[in-house]
């Protein structure tokens, strides 16, 4: 459903992605993990086409994101790590809008809507300015416009930031019953219990190459942790040691 | 207490912003030296326009040196009203809505300091406009009336303390409005900012009443004429005292006086302020995050328009919608409407005070007027599109994630962007000149030509705009009214007003021929006539290619927004 060839991006000098390949299957939900400034982020703009690759091609849904970049994103949906949305627009006219960006309106829409602000208990809320929403509750809008378009693909870059434990266990229930119904989900997350539970297959990601992949047996087997959790895989796998380190340093 | 790095440590991440900045443009160079080539060339025109102005005054005995003098107090005079205007603005910027003041409040640094830097700060962003244009005035003022490097010291030294001064003023003000009006965004002070201005306008305008030179039998003899050009337009007026200690300078003789009082209230007025900061800052920082009102829109409003929009397909009427909502429920934005029909409405009172009608010269003056109108409504588009057009793409920054995200085609969004600037542009174009025309009751024919005419620029102006605003994005700035004053904004203004100025030339032909047939009778030759019609056939097409060259422009820098 989703394919990265060969992708790489340069910022300037800087390469932040060195050559990616990825394949994620219709039906699975893809976990990527990596430290800070992996490159993670700029993965995921360059699949929702915001960001232009440096070399190398991305196919979503059969469509290449830069050569027919209209046909591959009316299949997607993104929610941004940053939940920007415009401030003098209510709840409800912006949902309405980003249907219409995706070239929809009329009942449809409008009932979906209201399922999605029931849903995040924001219905009380739906005609006030976007402005007075706290980060949570711009994030649970956000999160709604990437659905308000029936979707084939969701790409998703650290989702649960700022969502209170319900919204969060709200989400995971969203994202299971998505991939269930043939949906597919390509998400990005520091909390690596959520992933564990979560993800069908993962990829770890560190300096713009791609560490290990595979489902979290395969991770074990690469980092012959035996029966460890995700979180010992992933220190293995990038350098934890460091972490050891780092409580000396804050302990001295 | 008093952190250790001080004054420029605090300025720090803003300096070395800036210095980052310059140095990509020069090492992009591809955007510098055009930019150097236009400065320089209006920079040029601006001196040799007043060079000429000057010489002439300098011929014109007895009076010619007091005419000179007063033409620079009443510069001095539009900065001061300017400078004040854009220092209030930008001490929003500065004091209130950038983003790092969250940091720099939490840190333990002392509220001097913050009071000095976010002064510096204002100074720097409100005046570095006008203090490169004073440059050329000054330049040739020393020229004309041959004052040496004294004058130009002199000059600079009473300028500086004018700015700081203004400056200082202008922070306290913004404080102050922000303290006053309690409970609201602080971007929404700009609203009550912008009222204020446009009231200070009217009665500017009131008390110069500029319809009284132009009936020169209002003063009895030359006597009083010679009285009004001698005094000080007011001796409360700091740039008064900037103006008449550079004339002298200018003259040879030094008055250290003017020197002493301008720096002097500089410095006081920076002290008072320094109080008054200290007293009020932090409750009217608080006031100023205070969220705005819970209100709900108005949904049944909405919906009748969105009905209005359908017809546009869904994602037209969508962004059309959008914009338009942003439009009216954003202070910032609708209040300087205010502004505007102010300032037309002033426009059309000018006008219609002119005494036409009363000698007998009337056909002659009402069609160079109209014409010329054309040019002063051309001028006023280009300042409506600075603000409200160029930057239209910039404040899409935050929300371009979901733009590029979604399968909107750049076509779309440069559609919407255009017309939805354009066609406020252009009723407001054709109402202005057609009124302005019956007014001055001039014929059919001068009517048609100048409505086509100033519907053409309408239309150039908007997509000059777009294209400015989307090779000079601002995606991330903290505050909408400085966008327009960028150097995008600034570079775009250029543009329009050449714009202006080469639709004026190339229309002067028709416009001559429509003169000579009703003034002398003359009949109109063939010949006459095909180049009456080629001159306002190619002020068409300059028109029509700065629409299509500046929209494909945009359209490609669209396509390639990246965040
Ligand atoms: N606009 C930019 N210009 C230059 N370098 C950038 C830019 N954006 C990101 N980078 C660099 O690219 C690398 C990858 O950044 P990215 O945002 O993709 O990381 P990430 O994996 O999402 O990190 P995090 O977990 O912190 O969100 C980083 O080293 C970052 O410094
Ligand atoms: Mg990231």
């Amino acid at each position: 459903m989703i394919r990265l060839a060969k992708l790489k991006k340069n910022y300037g000098d800087f390469a932040a992605l060195r050559g990616i390949d990825l394949e994620v299957s219709r039906g699975s939900l893809f976990g990527l993990l990596g430290p800070n400034g992996a490159g993670k982020t700029t993965a995921l703009r360059i699949i929702a086409g915001i960001l232009q690759p440096t070399a190398g091609r991305v196919i979503v849904a059969g469509h290449d994101v830069q050569r027919d970049p209209e046909r591959a994103k009316s299949k997607l949906g993104f929610i941004p790590d940053r939940p920007f949305v415009y401030d003098k627009l209510t709840g409800q006219e912006f949902l309405k809008f980003v249907g219409g960006l995706w070239g929809q309106d009329g009942a449809e829409v409008d009932r979906r809507i209201d399922e999605l602000l029931n849903l995040w208990e924001l219905t009380d809320w739906r005609d006030e300015l976007l402005e007075t929403y706290s980060h949570g509750m711009r994030q649970k809008i956000i999160i709604s416009s990437a659905l308000i378009h029936k979707p084939d693909v969701i790409i998703v870059d650290e989702p649960m930031v700022g969502l209170d434990p319900k919204a969060a266990r709200i989400l995971k229930d969203l994202f299971r019953g998505f991939v269930k119904r043939g949906g597919t989900i390509l998400m990005s997350t520091h909390t690596l219990e959520v992933a564990e539970v979560l993800c069908d297959s993962i990829a770890i990601i560190q300096n713009g190459l791609i560490r290990a992949q595979g489902s979290m047996e395969d991770l074990r087997a690469e980092a012959e942790a035996g029966e460890a959790g995700l979180e010992e895989i992933f220190l293995k796998l990038t350098g934890g040691q460091e972490v050891q380190e780092l409580l000396e340093v804050l302990e001295s | 207490m008093r952190s250790p790095s001080g004054f420029w440590g605090m300025l720090a991440p803003k300096r070395i912003t800036m210095l980052r900045r310059l140095r990509e443009h020069s090492a992009g160079g591809g955007r510098l030296v055009p930019l150097l080539i236009l400065g320089a060339v209006f920079w040029l025109v601006g001196f040799g326009t007043l060079f000429r102005i000057l010489k002439y005054f300098r011929g014109v005995e007895d009076i010619g040196d007091l005419l000179a003098a007063k033409l620079f107090g009443l510069i001095l005079l539009t900065f001061f009203g300017v400078l004040l205007l854009s220092n209030v603005i930008t001490a929003l910027s500065t004091f209130f809505l950038s983003r790092d003041l969250e940091l720099l409040l939490a840190a333990p640094s002392d509220w001097l300091q913050l009071y000095l830097t976010r002064l510096g700060e204002t100074l720097l962003h409100s005046s570095w406009m006008v203090g490169l244009i004073c440059l050329p005035i000054l330049a040739a003022y020393g020229t004309v009336f041959g004052g040496g490097l004294v004058f130009y010291v002199v000059a600079a030294m009473t300028l500086l303390p004018l700015f700081i001064m203004l400056s200082a003023l202008g922070s306290a003000v913004t404080v102050l409005l922000v303290s006053i009006f309690p409970a609201r965004r602080a971007k929404d002070i700009l609203g009550v900012i912008t009222v204020g201005a446009a009231g200070g306008l009217v009665l500017l305008i009131r008390l110069l009443r500029p319809e009284s030179l132009t009936k020169p039998e209002g003063f009895r003899n030359l006597g009083e004429f010679l009285a009004l050009l001698r005094g000080p337009t007011s001796p409360w007026i700091p740039s008064e005292w900037s103006a008449s200690a550079t004339m002298e300078a200018l003259q040879g003789s030094f008055d250290p006086f003017p020197l002493v009082l301008l720096w002097t209230s500089a410095l006081g007025m920076v002290v008072l302020g320094a109080i008054f900061h200290a007293r009020a800052y932090i409750s009217a920082y608080t006031r100023s995050q205070t969220g705005a009102q819970r209100h709900p829109a108005g949904r049944r409003f909405s919906r009748s328009i969105a009905r209005l929009f359908k017809p546009l397909g869904i994602r037209r009427s969508e962004l059309v919608l959008k914009d338009v909502r942003v439009f009216f429920r954003d202070t910032t934005q609708w209040s300087q409407l205010i502004l505007l029909s102010v300032l037309v409405v002033v426009y059309i009172y000018n006008i219609s005070a002119l005494p036409l009608y009363t000698e007998g010269v009337s056909f002659f003056f009402a069609h160079v007027i109209s014409f010329l109108n054309v040019g002063l409504a051309g001028f006023v588009l280009s300042a409506i599109a600075a603000r409200f057009v160029f930057p239209a793409l910039s404040i899409e920054g935050p929300a371009l994630w979901l733009l590029k995200s979604s399968p909107l085609d750049a076509r779309d969004l440069l559609w919407t962007k255009y017309w939805v600037g354009t066609v406020p542009l252009l009723i407001m174009a054709i109402l202005l000149t057609i009124g302005t025309n019956l007014l001055l009751e001039v014929g059919w024919l001068m009517m048609t030509l100048s409505v086509i005419t100033i519907a053409a620029i309408a239309f150039a102006l908007s997509a000059l705009a777009l294209a400015f605003g989307a090779i000079y994005p601002q995606f991330k700035s903290e505050n909408m009214a400085q966008i327009s004053t960028s150097l995008g904004g600034l570079l775009f203004m250029m543009a329009a007003v050449s714009l202006v100025g080469i639709v004026l030339v190339l229309e002067s032909w028709p416009v001559l021929t429509i003169l000579r047939r009703r003034m002398f009778g003359m009949a109109l030759t063939q010949e006459s006539v095909i180049i009456a019609v080629l001159g306002g056939l190619a002020a068409l097409a300059v028109c029509t290619l700065a629409t299509i060259i500046p929209l494909r422009v945009t359209l490609r820098r669209i396509e390639g927004f990246q965040v």
